[in-house]
C-alpha cells in the first residue's frame, strides 16, 4: 500500500518486509515504512504494535532479523545510535535521554564537539548551543546544568541536539507529550523550517489533532505489521481510529467476551464521583460517576489519561484540580493508604513491576497487604492466613498445586487472579482495574471477566480501563471516553456501540447519550 | 543566591575550604609542621596515593569503582623491582605494564563480559595480589641501587621531589582530559546517564575500557614509586589504598555515582586526607595521646568512612536541589 517510489519527492528512507523477534516472539512480522525527502511523517499504533521496535531498527538499537533497509537509495545497516547519528539519522526519544547532571551545552555538543588545537573550544559549544535554542525562541544560560530547567525546556533541549546533528531525517518519539500548548507551537513551527530545508521528520504521536496539523502522511501499525499507509488528507479520525484498533467500523460482531449478562437492577446509587480532575498535561478535565455495583469503563487511546486519572483516585498522583467524593464524603488522598483506608484497591497495569512478588509463594503474595491484620503481636496467624487463602484459592479458582507454589510458577491468568484475592482480601468497595486482561490467554481472560462481572453483582463497584474496545462495551455498565486527558463522552451500555466509542475516541464528540460536565 | 547554588559550591569547593582551616590548624599548633622537610615529605609519600586516587577518580565518574587499585599498586612495585637493575626505563615500563594489565582486564570484565565493576575489580584485586606474591616469591624485592631507579621515588627535581612532579604532570593532563576533550566530557556524561549517553550516540563502552586501562596504568606508575621510594618491591602493600582513594575522590566532591567531579578537587582531596594523617602522627608525637599503628588504622578506617558518609549527605542534597 505504500506509494510508487515515483512519487512527488525521492524516497529518502525505505524500510520493507522488516521482520524482528524478541525470544521467539514476533515484534515486527512485517512492517514497512516509506519515507520521502522533507516530508513529516505520521507512525502509529496502539501499545506493542512495534513502532518503537521498527524505530530501534532503524537507528541501530535492535538488529532486524529479515527485511530491508534502504535510505538515500543505498542498503543501510548500522549497529548503534552512534553510527545511525552519523549518517544522518537523529532520534529524540520519548523520556528524555540526556544528562541531568551535565550543562545544556554539554547535552547539545556532546558527540561532534568543537575542537581548536585538539582541545574544545567551549566558547563556539556554547554560541552554538545558544544558536540553536534560539530557533525554539529559548534564551537560557547553557552553561548550567540540564536538570535545572524544566521538563518543556529539556525536551527542546533534546530536540535542538538532534537538529544540531545536520540530519536528514529526525525521528520524534512523542516530542509534545510534555510540552503545553504554546511549546507545541514553537515545535511545529521548526518542524515546518525543517521541511523547507528538506529534512524529513518521523512523527510518533498519540495525538490525532496533531498529527492532521502537521504531517503529510501516515503509516498505521498493528500487531508488529504495517497495516496502512496513505495521505494524511485521504483518511479520517474515524478510519485512522479503526484502522489502528483493527476495527472495521461497520461491521457488528456478537459477543466477544465472557462477561455475560448484566443485572442492572442490582446497580445501586453513587459512591464515587470526580469532577473536573485535572493534573499537568496527562489530565486536564476528567468527571465521571460510579455506582455501586456498577462496572464503568474508560475507554481512550494511548495517552488520553485514563492510567493517569486512576492514580489520581488512588492517591498515587496528587491532582491540581477538581474534586472527589467517596460515599458522600470529600475525599482527598495524599498517598495510596488514603485510598486503601477509604476501601479501595488499585490492580495496576504493570503487573510484574508493580503486583505480584515472583518468587514469593501464592499465600505471601496473597496476604502481602493484610499481614498487620493477621498477626497478633508482630506474629503472623499461620491457621489464619492459611484459611483466607484457601478461601480466596477456591472462590476465584486460581489454578496452583497450594497455597506454597511459587507465584513465578503460575500462568499470567492465575497471577491476576492471585492480585485480584490480594485486594479482595481487604473487603474494597471500590476495585480499579487497568488493563485486567493484558497478557493473559483466551481462557483465562474469559475466567476474569466472569469473574469480575460476579464481584459487580455482590455490589463492588469497579473501575475498569481496557484498551481492548469489545471488554469495555460488552463488560462496563456504563462507558466513559476519555480524549486528550478530558472526559468526552458518557455512554449507557445499552447506548454503545463500537462505531460510537470509535467516534468519541476520534474527534472528541459524537453521540453522547449522557450528560458530562 | 539560592539555596541550590549554595549547596553547590559547598560541594565543588568545601574542600578547598577545610583544606586551608587544616593547613593553618597545623601552622599554628605545630613547630615543625610548615617546614620544609615536613612539606616536601608530605608531598612526596602522598604522590603515590594521588596517582592512584586520579585514575579511581575518573572511574567513578562513569559511575563505576576500581578496587584492586592497591593491589595493582603492589603488582606494579614488584614488576618495577624486578625490572630495577636494568635501569629507570624498564623499571617503569614494568610497573606501568603491569597496571595496565590488570587495568585490561578490569575494563574487558566491565565492558566486554558486563560484570558489575564491584564484581569484576574485587576478582583483579585478589587475583593481583596474589600475582604480586607469586612474583615476588613471598617477600619483599630489593630494588638496584645502582642503576638510578631509586631516583624516581627519592630524587629531586630541584628541590621538588619527583614523585610529587610526577603526580602533579598526571593531575594536569587529567584536567585536561577532563574537561578539553570529548573523551573527558563522555566519562561525565556517562556517570549521568548511561543508557543516555547511549542513545546520544557516544561510544560508551570505549570510553568506560579506557577508563579502567587507565586507573590499572596510573596504579602500576604509583606501584613503581612505592618499590623506588623505599628501596623494595612490596608484595603486600597496598591494603586500604582503595579506599583512601575513593575517600579523597568523595571529599573532592566527585559523586559517588558519577555523573559530577573535578580532577583538581579530588587533588584536594588527597592533599587533605594526606595532612590530616600528618597532624595525627604530630599529635601522636607531641605526647598527648599515643596510637600504635594498628589504632590508626582503625581510626583511619573510620574517619574514612565518615567522610564519605558526610559527602553522600550533601550530595544527596545537591542532587535533590537540582
Amino acid at each position: 500500500m505504500t506509494r510508487p517510489p515515483d512519487g512527488p519527492s525521492p524516497l529518502l528512507l525505505d524500510m520493507r518486509d522488516i521482520q524482528k523477534r524478541f525470544a521467539g516472539i514476533p515484534a515486527l512480522a512485517d512492517a514497512s515504512l516509506c519515507v520521502r525527502s522533507g516530508e513529516v511523517h505520521a507512525l502509529i499504533g496502539q501499545n506493542g504494535a512495534g513502532k518503537s521496535t521498527l524505530i530501534k531498527v532503524l537507528t541501530g538499537y535492535h538488529r532486524k532479523d529479515a527485511g530491508q533497509v534502504l535510505f538515500e537509495g543505498e542498503p543501510f545497516e548500522v549497529h548503534s545510535p552512534h553510527q545511525a547519528q552519523v549518517n544522518g539519522i537523529s532520534t529524540i526519544y520519548q523520556e528524555i535521554n540526556l544528562v541531568p547532571l551535565r550543562s545544556v551545552t554539554e547535552n547539545i555538543c556532546l558527540g561532534r564537539e568543537q575542537r581548536r588545537y585538539g582541545l574544545l573550544d567551549w566558547n563556539a559549544m556554547h554560541a552554538e548551543a545558544e544558536r540553536l535554542l534560539s530557533r525554539f525562541a529559548i534564551g537560557i544560560d547553557v552553561r548550567r546544568p540540564l536538570g535545572e530547567f524544566n521538563t518543556a525546556t529539556q525536551q527542546m533541549v533534546a530536540i535542538a541536539r538532534a537538529i544540531g546533528f545536520s540530519a536528514r531525517l529526525v525521528i520524534m518519539d512523542e516530542p509534545t507529550s510534555s510540552l503545553d500548548e504554546r511549546e507545541v507551537g514553537v515545535l511545529f513551527s521548526v518542524i515546518h523550517q525543517l521541511k523547507a530545508e528538506g529534512v524529513s521528520v518521523i512523527f510518533v504521536s498519540h495525538k490525532l489533532d496533531e498529527l492532521y496539523e502537521v504531517c503529510d502522511q501516515v503509516t498505521i501499525m498493528r500487531d508488529g505489521r504495517t497495516v496502512r499507509s496513505a495521505a494524511m488528507e485521504e483518511i479520517g479520525k474515524l478510519e485512522l481510529v479503526a484502522a489502528m484498533l483493527g476495527r472495521d467500523v461497520a461491521a457488528v460482531e456478537g459477543h466477544a467476551t465472557a462477561f455475560g449478562e448484566r443485572d442492572r437492577s442490582r446497580i445501586g446509587d453513587v459512591m464515587f464521583s470526580a469532577r473536573g480532575l485535572g493534573a499537568g498535561q496527562a489530565v486536564r478535565n476528567v468527571s465521571f460517576d460510579l455506582r455501586r455495583g456498577e462496572i464503568a469503563g474508560f475507554a481512550g487511546l494511548l495517552g488520553a489519561g485514563r492510567t493517569e486519572t486512576a492514580r489520581l483516585v488512588f492517591g498515587v498522583d496528587r491532582p491540581s484540580a477538581g474534586q472527589m467524593t467517596m460515599e458522600g464524603a470529600e475525599y482527598h488522598p495524599d498517598r495510596p493508604a488514603d485510598a486503601i483506608a477509604a476501601g479501595m484497591g488499585f490492580c495496576t497495569e504493570d503487573r510484574k513491576g508493580e503486583g505480584i512478588v515472583p518468587e514469593m509463594t501464592v499465600a505471601e503474595n496473597l496476604t502481602l497487604a493484610l499481614l498487620p491484620k493477621i498477626s497478633r503481636n508482630g506474629v503472623l496467624d499461620d491457621s489464619r492466613q492459611r484459611e483466607i487463602v484457601e478461601r480466596f484459592i477456591r472462590e476465584l479458582g486460581i489454578k496452583c498445586s497450594g497455597p506454597n507454589q511459587k507465584v513465578r510458577e503460575l500462568s499470567g491468568g492465575n497471577q491476576q487472579k492471585v492480585l485480584l484475592a490480594r485486594w479482595l482480601a481487604m473487603n474494597p468497595k471500590l476495585l480499579i482495574l487497568d488493563e485486567p486482561t493484558r497478557g493473559i490467554d483466551v481462557g483465562a481472560k474469559g475466567e476474569i471477566q466472569r469473574l469480575i462481572r460476579r464481584l459487580a453483582d455482590q455490589g463492588l463497584g469497579v473501575l475498569m480501563i481496557s484498551s481492548e474496545l469489545e471488554e469495555v462495551i460488552e463488560g462496563a455498565d456504563r462507558i466513559f471516553v476519555l480524549r486528550d486527558g478530558v472526559s468526552v463522552t458518557e455512554l449507557e451500555a445499552e447506548a454503545a456501540n463500537e462505531e460510537k466509542v470509535l467516534t468519541a475516541m476520534a474527534h472528541g464528540t459524537g453521540a453522547s447519550s449522557g450528560a458530562t460536565t | 543566591m539560592n539555596r541550590a547554588r549554595l549547596v553547590r559550591i559547598i560541594g565543588t569547593y568545601g574542600v578547598l575550604i577545610a583544606l586551608a582551616a587544616l593547613i593553618l590548624f597545623g601552622f599554628l599548633r605545630y613547630d615543625r609542621f610548615v617546614s620544609f622537610y615536613n612539606v616536601m615529605t608530605l608531598l612526596r609519600y602522598n604522590s603515590m596515593f594521588a596517582l592512584v586516587a586520579l585514575g579511581m577518580c575518573f572511574v567513578i565518574m562513569t559511575g563505576g569503582i576500581d578496587l584492586s587499585v592497591g593491589s595493582v599498586a603492589a603488582l606494579g612495585s614488584v614488576a618495577s623491582a624486578l625490572a630495577s637493575p636494568y635501569g629507570i626505563v624498564p623499571g617503569l615500563a614494568a610497573g606501568i605494564g603491569a597496571g595496565l594489565a590488570a587495568g585490561l582486564i578490569n575494563a574487558t570484565l566491565v565492558t566486554r563480559a558486563n560484570l558489575m565493576p564491584f564484581i569484576a575489580t574485587l576478582a583483579t584485586m585478589q587475583a593481583a595480589s596474589g600475582s604480586a606474591l607469586l612474583l615476588a616469591g613471598n617477600q619483599t624485592v630489593s630494588v638496584s641501587y645502582e642503576s638510578g631507579f631509586t631516583a624516581i621515588g627519592q630524587g629531586n627535581f630541584w628541590t621538588f621531589p619527583i614523585p610529587a612532579a610526577i603526580a602533579v604532570l598526571a593531575y594536569l593532563i587529567g584536567s585536561l582530559v577532563l574537561n578539553y576533550t570529548g573523551t573527558g566530557r563522555a566519562v561525565l556524561a556517562i556517570g549521568g546517564g548511561e543508557d543516555a549517553s547511549r542513545l546520544m550516540g557516544l561510544r560508551t563502552d570505549r570510553v568506560k575500557f579506557l577508563v579502567y586501562v587507565a586507573s590499572g596504568g596510573l596504579a602500576g606508575l604509583a606501584g613503581v614509586i612505592l618499590a623506588s621510594q623505599f628501596g623494595a618491591g612490596q608484595p603486600i602493600e597496598g591494603v586500604g589504598w582503595e579506599l583512601f582513594a575513593i575517600a579523597a575522590v568523595v571529599v573532592g566532591g566527585t559523586l559517588l555515582t558519577g555523573g559530577s567531579g573535578s580532577v583538581v578537587t579530588t587533588l584536594a582531596g588527597v592533599l587533605l586526607l594526606g595532612i590530616l594523617f600528618n597532624v595525627l602522627n604530630f599529635e601522636n608525637g607531641m605526647g598527648w595521646i599515643s596510637l600504635s599503628a594498628y589504632w590508626q588504622s582503625v581510626i583511619r578506617g573510620l574517619f574514612l568512612l565518615v567522610v564519605v558518609l558526610l559527602q553522600a549527605r550533601l550530595t544527596r542534597r545537591r542532587l535533590n536541589a537540582l
